[in-house]
């Protein structure tokens, strides 16, 4: 049978300096399908678009991408664009505050003469608003649409620049139920017109309903490519597909647990975020005991960072709608972060160098400036007391620095990390939240990290593990709470946790 | 530009140091001479600062055929920089944490106005006209702290209509006086006054300014050492012995021979008494305590800080007080030095003290930043002042090039930071 296919990706293999993104991944796409990329967070979906799109470009990646029977060499996305592949982002690429006509040319006026053509701009613009049936004003500013009328003007651009090849990354992840089901309606109806759509997604009941063919990605390697009218294509065989892992000895065992009363609770805490009002978290309640590690699984987005810092002293001024948190059975309420460490709470974010550390200083900087009270002596800080507090932590962490006075921004990405569970640790909490504590580090420094943590609630510390890692959650935790979409949508014991239950959790809401 | 730099600089230490008289094998000397490339290349732009100050000062004393090295210049410089060094002090501060001032210097003017009327239309007290002025500073810097921190407009605006405001204040405070004489004695000594020294001292010199030099240099030099050995024991790296010593005899020549013009004169000015124990207060806060690592760690990364348990709009609100109060006490230095508040005081002192604390290497892109380095960067732009003001150029063209000299030092910054 002799198919005809818009593109191929063959044998890309994509690396970066610590990890393999890509491993001789091939995707196969029809002409006029709409095409499902589906896989964990990490798996490479992300990675492979930006490769076709021309984010990576020829030469940072080894394998072929073929496009209308032609071997491409993107160098850029205005190179993928000009042949006729357009992403629309999961941000959103649009300028706010220009008009629905302007985004949509922006970067390819309409011009007459020098000087641009406006009339024909807004002529123009109401057909291709028309084709992705938004009925707005287009000089409207953007900002005054919503989510879903900003993601169709996107489209409209893309269908400007006559693209015939399109690409949505997780286009209804902030989209709710009715403009979703719009979106999906357009996409049969660009299928209709010819248009080829690749749509990478996490919402497996949308991906089953509108896919033509589905590919699942794990660990940067293609797993299978299922075709809707021949093969399986059940939420639970997808599932088997996206994991289907077995967990190794890489998480070390504790011993002995000794795992007492509650000491921290969060009961049916709801928040808004002011900006946009959309709810980021809904009723959600969850406990850790004294000595316990829980894990907060779920996949990106879903709102576990935002959950933590909205009790870690809410430094982001979210809008608490409703909720309660208990320290020790007695209600606490954060005003800020300063006295949420005060309490016993520790955060170790997420984002190390965006919001974790300090990078223009050093090691014992950053190792002590989380309870700088403990080195006061008279008024000033203890200078011997300090280099003493980070010498102390470089050893038990096993810190690789030269000194504890270099700059940390010289340091590997898992020492950096060491260092900073060391300022929290140097803030003595009872309730640790890691949040994504071994994204990007390599193997044998996560392994430290694990015993670390191991060490610490066997001292009666409890630890709450923010993680998308599957097998870490697995791993790691006494027990997991599921979060998606805002909402706890699970909560288990680790002996039922499998894989493919906290899977089906995480993507159901 | 760079390679010039280098070798320039390297012959100032070296000679400046350790002379050509002490004899090293060749592997010795060519190892201390990489080190010194090494160390050259690595601080640049820390370097760059002292370096344009002597080439400044050597140059001027040339062209003004000795005129800029005499005890009567000296002694002018350091009063005329007073006020500048104590803006900038302040301003260092903003500018780590990443905001700017641009009222300060009406709101020293319009501080030493107010203190002229208090003390000489009012006939109040001196010490209680400097006391409401300086709550007046404060409460210009609570107004425009809570601007920057509560509201969160942007300081770049805050201050630009700070700058409004102020000097329109202070063109009404002056508008039916016009320049207002001021006589108080202690008030005038604050600019123009020196120490005492032994009374029957008719050496010529001024003794107590060489005791104190003295001291100073014996202090320096022990807390250097002792630093230096602590460093050791910890393994931190540390410059090697000779350069370190070169380092310190420099440093100590320089204050010793400072303090001698100083005391050929009339001894040590009080007005940079008043410096000194401001810059002092400062250094210390910004190394040793709390407040100043939750400086240091706003403005690296004011989230992160945030997130540490710092509270950034409470430390942001003390800058905005501190830059104020200093500017009040900066107002008081400029009057005194002229005996007359006038209307036209506080203009483009702003401008001067911004470029002494970035010309004393506070980094452009926030979190970096050493009162004591501002302290240089003042003498770099009062030096200049100085030196053309001696020559009787044109302020016209003082502007420009200060201007120059300026953006020259920040480019050095912003480059040699990009490696």
């Amino acid at each position: 049978m002799n198919e005809d296919y818009i593109l191929e990706m063959r044998n890309i293999t994509k690396e970066f300096p610590s990890v393999k993104a890509l491993d001789n991944v091939n995707f196969k796409v029809k002409r006029g399908e709409i095409h499902c990329l589906v896989g964990e967070n990490g798996a490479g979906k992300s990675t492979l678009m930006k490769v076709l799109s021309g984010v990576w470009k020829y030469g940072t990646y080894t394998g072929d991408i073929v496009y209308n029977g032609q071997v491409q060499q993107f160098r850029s996305i205005a190179d993928s664009e000009a042949k006729g592949i357009a992403i629309i982002y999961q941000e959103l690429a649009l300028f706010p505050e220009l008009s629905v006509y302007e985004n949509i040319f922006l970067g390819h006026e309409i011009m007459n003469g020098h000087a641009i053509d406006w009339n024909e701009t807004i002529v123009k613009s109401k057909e291709y608003l028309d084709k992705v049936r938004l009925s707005v004003d287009p000089s409207a500013k953007v900002k005054t649409l919503n989510t879903g009328k900003q993601q169709l003007v996107e489209i409209a651009k893309a269908l400007s620049k006559n693209c015939n090849l399109l690409i949505f990354d997780e286009p209804t992840s902030s989209l709710n139920e009715d403009d979703s089901q719009n979106l999906l309606n357009i996409m049969r109806e660009l299928k209709a017109q010819g248009i080829t759509c690749i749509m990478i997604s996490h919402k497996l009941r949308e991906v089953t309903a509108i896919a033509d063919t589905i590919t699942v990605l794990r660990d940067g390697s293609t797993i299978c490519s299922l075709d809707a009218k021949t093969d399986d294509i059940s939420e639970s065989n997808i599932i088997k597909n996206m994991v289907g892992r077995t967990i190794d000895d890489i998480y070390p065992k504790r011993l002995e647990k000794n795992i007492s009363d509650v000491i921290f609770e969060v009961r049916n805490l709801s928040a808004e975020d002011r900006a946009t009002g959309r709810q980021i978290l809904k009723n959600v309640s969850f406990n850790v005991h004294k000595g316990e590690i829980i894990g907060l699984q779920g996949l990106m987005g879903a709102g576990r960072t935002e959950c933590a810092l909205a009790v870690f002293g809410n430094p982001y001024k979210y809008k608490i709608t409703s909720g309660e948190v208990f320290m020790n059975g007695e209600k606490v309420n954060f005003k800020n972060p300063k006295q949420a460490i005060k309490n016993g709470l520790a955060y170790v974010s997420e984002d190390r160098k965006g919001n974790g550390l300090v990078l223009i200083q050093d090691v014992k900087y950053n190792t002590t400036i989380s309870n700088l009270d403990e080195l006061i002596r008279f008024v000033s800080i203890d200078g011997n007391k300090e280099i003493g507090t980070a010498e102390g932590y470089k050893k038990e962490m096993n810190i690789k620095t030269p000194t504890v006075a270099t700059k940390i921004n010289t340091l590997s990405g898992g020492n950096q990390q060491k260092v900073q569970i060391s300022k929290w640790l140097f803030s003595h909490p009872k309730v640790l939240i890691l949040d994504e504590p071994t994204r990007g580090i390599d193997v044998g420094a996560k392994y430290e990290i694990y015993t670390i943590m191991n060490s610490l609630v066997k001292q009666g510390m409890s630890i709450i593990m923010i993680s998308s890692e599957l097998p870490e959650v697995l791993g790691m935790s006494d027990r997991l709470y599921v979060m998606s979409e805002g909402q706890i949508t699970g909560e288990l014991p680790i002996e039922e946790a499998t894989e493919e239950k906290v899977m089906a959790m995480a993507i159901n809401a | 530009m760079s390679s010039k730099t280098d070798v320039l600089t390297k012959g100032a230490i070296l000679t400046g140091s350790r002379g050509r008289g002490i004899p090293d094998s060749d592997y010795e000397s060519s190892n201390i001479l990489n080190e010194v490339v090494s160390l050259v290349k690595d601080n640049a732009a820390s370097y760059m600062m002292y370096f344009a100050l002597i080439v400044i000062m050597l140059v001027f004393q040339v062209w003004t055929e000795g005129k800029f090295f005499t005890a009567q210049n000296i002694s002018n410089l350091f009063n005329q920089a007073a006020y500048v060094a104590v803006l900038a002090i302040g301003m260092t501060i903003i500018l780590i944490l990443r905001h700017i001032d641009l009222s300060c210097g009406y709101v020293a003017g319009l501080s030493g106005a107010v203190a002229a009327i208090l003390m000489e239309k009012m006939g109040m007290n001196v010490w209680m006209s400097m006391f409401i002025v300086l709550a007046m500073g404060l409460a210009i810097g609570l107004y425009q702290g809570a601007l920057v921190t509560k509201i969160g407009i942007p300081a770049f605006i805050t201050t630009l209509a700070g700058m409004f405001i102020f000097r329109g204040l202070l063109t009404r405070s002056l508008a039916g006086t016009g320049t207002i004489i001021v006589t108080d004695p202690t008030f005038k000594a604050m600019c123009q006054g020196f120490i005492p020294d032994f009374p029957n001292n008719n050496t010529g010199v001024h003794i107590v300014t060489m005791i104190i030099a003295v001291i100073a240099v014996v202090i320096f030099n022990a807390f250097k050492i002792r630093s230096r050995m602590n460093r050791e024991k910890y393994g931190f790296p540390v410059a090697s012995l000779p350069i370190f010593i070169a380092g310190k005899v420099v440093v100590s020549a320089v204050i010793l021979f400072a303090a001698w013009m100083l005391a050929i004169n009339k001894g040590i000015p009080i007005s940079a008494c008043i410096v000194a124990v401001i810059l002092g207060a400062y250094a210390f806060m910004l190394s040793k305590t709390k407040l100043g690592r939750h400086i240091y760690g706003i403005g690296g990364n004011d989230q992160a800080a945030e997130l540490s348990g710092v509270d950034v709009k409470k430390v942001t609100m003390f800058a905005f007080c501190s830059m104020s109060v200093l500017a009040a006490i900066a107002g008081f230095l400029y009057t005194s030095r002229l005996s007359s508040a006038t209307p036209t005081a506080g203009l483009a002192f702003e401008m001067d003290a911004i470029a002494s604390s970035y010309i004393g290497g506070t980094a452009v892109s926030g979190g970096v930043g050493k009162v004591t380095n501002a302290i240089i960067g003042t003498f770099v732009i009062m030096s200049l002042t100085n030196g053309m003001n001696l020559m009787s150029i044109d302020i016209s063209y003082q502007y420009i090039v200060k201007g120059i000299i300026f953006i020259i030092a920040v480019a050095f910054d912003v480059k040699s930071k990009k490696k």
